[in-house]
């Protein structure tokens, strides 16, 4: 058991330099670079010498295996340096936009996990009723409806029935949590909407393999309470797979929502992201996708651990 | 075993080799018994059929700019209204499903098969280079999709092809990870060791005894792709980094004018979100009883 | 003759302009402007660094300029944004040779941090960004290079030598990038104000909230006595455009500076009604077509005379002023602006009259005569930016289908667009220019045949010729005529570029907003001293 955890714990490095190696070069391919962007601005031209200074400055004028080898001893000591657009250290840059995205992911969760069991388990129960027909049709609506045009449609009605708009400054929860809440129930429902649509399919399946169980079907005749009494022991092994999923999306929400945070004007990590990717930001990029693989990776080790301790089988594969 | 254990437990395979014959049977039983699944197969059937015969089908040049009738709200003339350039709405949709069909089926065929040889090979072959497959496939699990879409458009630009590679990516090592886990059920049975024995060539194995037998997690992650890069097309489209003006695209119609106009002009936003809809929920609709009626076990998509 | 005297009328048309614009505001003057209040205004994107001598974003300027002066400014209400008045500067005059400025300064100016202010503050700013040491960079360097030195005789006064006169320099020293900072921080450390903020202005510094929002309050100490009339102001940082609107709409904001697209603003007039205040102005800021001179046929001016002769500018000017920021058909300068050409003057450049059939049947004629066949096909470049980038490239595409050309359409990331320009890798595309101040010399440099911004590299010694002649004429009229034959030049008898419309700039705000007046750039008149609200 713990020489499996202590593996799965090593592995976790050569991913996470992995992704470290794939992020520092895919976004030297891509043309252009900060000194460039900053400094062409909306009149766009600008002499070679100042842009060589620049570049120096930074160190971008470097071979860039060496650029390499300083930023990666610089993260081995958790050193992210400053931001190459703004100046700033790394940190400041991220903290409250780490704060705002880890919130929405949790809200989202809550949202999600209180729609998706009762929903899940109900379908179930009542598989190829009406009732289950209604619920798949209600979550894989939630798959389909595109995020960003269910943002427009929500702040649209806002403006025309309400005449009102959510705040627009972020807010921390412990400086005023109904202005805080205000701002970040919507977002977090319509992402909580489309992510409950997975997890209660995944509930609904785990659901109908426990009903297959041979001691639950002999139950059938009993009546609908006893059954679910039945089920609950069996239940918690089949909900692994679901606590999986929520697990996993959980960690792809704190970076992954780039069109919502866009839509609902949230200043989260998604966002930042692809602001960091459009001023070529290197410093910024590099922090903020080791962030978020790393929240990724460390989510699936504990996953992994978690069915490790559940499941003595695959200690051995 | 890394990212890959949650799934290996929710995919051991126990389908049986169906036999291909009682083709239209199956059809008619599949209609029968999954009546949502059949719903959504018409649905995409009917898309295919627009997309095909998108030129015939479109009253309007989708491209051709009429400033005379700009922003007409839908009418005989326009059924669905006119955009802010005065191009008919109903003839984009039209000629749009094409880009979303072409992308859609691309991505999902390239994505799944890409998986599904990466799967095989490293469930198959094992040991080392198991190892290693499995490091890229977690490398590219975690990386953050929307940097490697802007990388990829940045560096190679905004084609269709590009969009399609962008959208592929990712998918690439969630199809192997489950196509893997199947395949690794299926080189413990004694027939691939008696075939082994037998002194039979790793591609003929291959070929008669592996293939076979992830062909069903293979049509599941295919049509799961399905929705899933009609779906990323138009996020990206509507991000600008998918396809590209003039071209017809559903994401694209909803960018720019369409949120600029979105009071004063809803009908350019309204019918391509509607249209986008109702494409994913078919596909959705269609892949989940498909998913049921071949592995009721595989659910982790 | 008649030419003349069409120049006359709209010579005094653009005098009765700049004079109602001039004296119009304060003719509002009946209610008096009100002390108190916070302004809040979003901003659609973000300072870089805070040190606007080496940054060239309005993300920075809107914000920012509020805690700094700057020695001269433009008239805050003069609406065509071309006149230099005193900022720091009491008075200032200009040698017989116009060799010298000498600048008196305003006594008893104070930093935020008490110091006072003086010409010792002028200097060590503008050396900073004339002469930058080693390391320092400065973005405007190159447009002072006739100034010679920086002298600071006594306090109170400053001077400015030149190598040879320049009429543009007052202007010029009106740039609002050219904050005033404090000698002795730069003399420990050139690259403080990279991360802090300690200027002179009517608003001292509170917070900048990454992401979120930048806060400042009403300085109680300023020298100009009476101003500003804000207690503070807010500004929120929101990318969104259509969140921008929301948030006018809602009331959670009072303005964005920069602009609104049409759509926009109709929705907030038709929304708000008379709670709204629009200002509209053409903009310093223009989407022309650059062919790429050493790829074929785009080496023949018979081509590129033809791409341009293939747009319908007046009927665009009528259709796309309805979906983007896009109006006025104008040519090398600003209509309304003192240099600029009369419209009756324009019509006769290629691509400018008024038949529209008469100019296609010409393009198709010089496509034949150039041997371009029917149906010929290139790419266009384009910035993917929604307004006005996108439609005009629609426009552009449909415009030279009529002409028989078939046209794609290839959108370059914002931030890969200008390497593709410097790496000369298109065919034709889509070009900019965005100016502060409407004024030959600092808007037509560019297309000079050596500059670096001459990205279709185009090779005109007689352009440059005129170029030159423009800058050194002292007559005005005899400026006007160089400035009108280079225009010529460029954009009819070689086409080395191809003009589209003028963008167009509106400012839909809340009616509470007083005191402030539009200009043709978004890098102007945002110190705030002026701004005051009805409640």
């Amino acid at each position: 058991m713990w020489k499996y955890l202590l593996k799965r714990f090593l592995l976790m490095f050569p991913t996470l330099f992995g992704v470290a190696v794939v992020t520092f070069f895919l976004i030297r391919v891509i043309p252009g670079d900060v000194v460039e962007l900053r400094l062409a601005g909306d009149r766009g031209s600008v002499s070679d010498d100042v842009l060589r200074q620049e570049r120096a400055r930074f160190g971008l004028d470097q071979p860039v295996w060496k650029q390499f080898v300083v930023w990666t001893t610089g993260v081995a000591r958790l050193d992210f340096g400053t931001s190459m657009w703004t100046g700033s250290p790394i940190w400041d840059e991220i903290k409250l936009r780490f704060a705002l995205s880890l919130q929405v992911a949790v809200m989202a969760t809550v949202i999600a996990v209180l729609l998706a069991l009762p929903l899940g388990v109900l379908a179930a129960l009542k598989q190829d009723t009406w009732v289950d027909y209604a619920v798949r049709i209600f979550s894989i609506a939630g798959l389909a409806v595109p995020s960003f045009w269910l943002g427009i449609v929500f702040i649209l009605a806002f403006l025309i029935i309400f005449r009102w708009l959510p705040p627009m400054v972020y807010t921390p929860f412990w400086v005023n949590p109904w202005q805080n809440i205000l701002q970040l129930i919507w977002p977090a429902l319509a992402v909580g909407y489309r992510y409950s649509a997975v997890a209660t399919r995944m509930t609904r399946s785990a659901m109908l393999e426990v009903l297959r169980e041979d001691y639950v079907r002999t139950a059938r005749a009993k009546g609908l309470v006893q059954r679910l009494i039945l089920v609950r022991h069996a239940l918690k092994n089949a909900m692994l797979p679901v606590v999986t999923v929520i697990a996993l999306e959980f960690a792809f929400l704190i970076g992954g929502l780039v069109v919502t945070e866009q839509v609902f004007n949230l200043n989260g990590i998604g966002l930042l992201l692809v602001q960091a990717v459009s001023h070529r930001d290197y410093t910024l990029i590099q922090a903020l996708v080791m962030l978020v693989a790393g929240i990724f990776i460390v989510v699936n080790f504990l996953m992994d651990g978690m069915y490790a301790w559940l499941d003595p089988r695959i200690r051995y594969r | 075993m890394a990212i890959t254990s949650p799934i290996d437990q929710a995919a051991t395979l126990e389908t049986e080799p169906s036999s291909s014959a009682r083709g239209w049977a199956a059809v008619r039983d599949f209609a029968r018994r999954r009546t949502l699944g059949a719903i959504g197969a018409v649905v995409v059937l009917g898309m295919i059929v627009v997309g095909v015969f998108a030129g015939p089908l479109a009253p309007y040049d989708p491209l051709a700019v009429d400033f005379g009738a700009m922003l007409a709200a839908p009418s005989t003339a326009h059924w669905l209204g006119t955009d802010a350039f005065g191009r008919d709405v109903l003839s984009r949709l039209i000629h749009g499903s094409r880009t979303a069909l072409l992308v859609g089926f691309g991505s999902a065929v390239v994505g799944a098969t890409l998986g599904a040889v990466i799967g095989v090979g490293s469930a198959y072959f094992g040991g080392r280079l198991d190892l290693l497959l499995q490091r890229f496939m977690d490398i590219f699990l975690s990386f953050p999709l929307i940097v490697l879409a802007l990388a990829l458009v940045a560096v190679l630009g905004n084609s269709i092809p590009n969009v399609i590679l962008a959208i592929t990516v990712p998918m690439i090592p969630r199809a192997a990870l489950v196509i893997r886990s199947s395949a690794l059920a299926i080189r413990e049975m004694p027939y691939v060791d008696a075939a082994r024995a037998a002194g039979f060539g790793h591609a003929r194995i291959i070929l008669r005894h592996m293939l076979p037998n992830v062909i069903a997690p293979y049509l599941i992650m295919l049509t799961a792709f399905l929705s899933q890069a009609i779906l990323l097309e138009s996020s990206l489209s509507f991000l600008g980094l998918g396809v590209q003006e003039p071209t017809a695209a559903w994401g694209l119609m909803l960018r720019g004018a369409a949120v600029d106009f979105a009071e004063a002009a809803p009908w350019m936003a309204l019918f391509p979100g509607l249209a986008i809809s109702l494409a994913v929920f078919a596909f959705n609709l269609f892949g989940d009883s498909l998913r049921d009626a071949l592995d009721p076990k595989l659910r982790t998509l | 003759m008649r030419d003349r005297t069409m120049w006359l009328v709209s010579a005094l048309v653009a005098f009765a302009f700049v004079v109602s614009a001039g004296w119009g505001a304060p003719a509002f003057a009946q209610d008096k402007p009100r002390h108190g209040g916070e302004l809040i205004f979003v901003v659609p994107s973000e300072p870089p660094s805070y040190d606007a001598h080496q940054e060239e974003t309005f993300g920075l300027i809107h914000p920012t300029a509020p805690h700094y002066n700057t020695l001269m400014r433009v008239d805050p209400f003069d609406k065509t944004g071309t006149k230099p008045v005193g900022d720091l500067a009491e008075s200032w005059a200009i040698s017989k040779d116009g060799l010298v400025y000498t600048f008196k300064l305003h006594k008893g100016v104070k930093f935020h941090d008490g110091a006072e202010m003086t010409s010792k503050d002028v200097k060590a700013s503008y050396d900073k960004i004339i002469f930058p040491p080693a390391g320092v960079k400065s973005l405007r360097k190159e447009s002072y290079s006739s100034v010679e030195v920086v002298e600071a005789p006594d306090p109170y006064t400053v001077r400015f030598r030149l190598k040879y006169p320049e009429s543009s320099l007052l202007l010029n020293l009106a740039s609002p990038w050219n904050w005033i900072y404090k000698a002795d921080i730069l003399s420990k450390d050139m690259h403080w104000y990279e991360t802090h903020v300690m200027g002179t202005g009517p608003f001292t510094f509170v917070t900048h909230v990454k992401g979120s929002e930048w806060v400042g309050k009403r300085n109680p100490n300023y020298w100009d006595k009476g101003k500003p009339y804000l207690d503070g102001y807010r500004a929120r940082f929101v990318t969104s455009s259509a969140q921008q609107v929301a948030a006018v709409r809602a009331g959670r904001a009072h303005i964005q500076f920069r602009s609104f697209s049409p759509p926009e603003r109709d929705q907030l007039v038709a929304a708000l009604g008379d709670k709204i205040t629009v200002q509209e102005s053409p903009w310093d800021c223009l989407n022309f077509v650059s062919l790429h001179h050493e790829k074929k046929p785009f080496d023949d001016k018979r081509v590129r005379r033809a791409l341009s002769l293939a747009l319908d500018r007046y009927e665009a000017s009528k259709n796309l002023s309805k979906i983007t920021l896009v109006k006025d058909v104008g040519g090398i300068q600003v209509p309304g602006t003192p240099y600029a050409t009369p419209p009756a003057e324009l019509e006769k450049l290629a691509g400018y009259g008024h038949d529209i059939a008469a100019n296609r049947a010409e393009a198709k004629r010089l496509l034949r005569e150039a041997g371009v066949p029917d149906g010929f096909s290139f790419t266009l470049k384009n910035r993917g930016i929604p307004h006005p980038y996108e439609p005009l490239g629609i426009w552009l595409i449909d415009q030279w289908r009529q002409i028989g050309l078939n046209v794609k359409q290839e959108f370059v990331e914002p931030a890969a667009y200008y390497p593709m320009l410097k790496r000369g890798d298109f065919e034709v595309t889509m070009d900019f220019q965005c100016g502060f101040i409407v004024e030959p010399d600092l808007d037509l440099p560019r297309f000079v045949s050596t500059s670096d911004a001459n990205y279709g590299k185009h090779k005109d010694k007689e352009l440059d010729e005129l170029y030159r002649k423009q800058a050194r004429a002292v007559d005005p009229e005899e400026r006007k005529k160089y400035v009108r034959a280079f225009e010529k030049r460029l954009l009819d008898e070689e086409a080395h570029v191809i003009y589209t419309l003028q963008w167009h700039r509106i400012v839909a705000h809340s009616a509470k907003v007083k005191g402030w007046t539009i200009t043709p750039s978004h890098y102007l008149n945002n110190q705030l001293d002026t701004v005051w609200l009805t409640e």
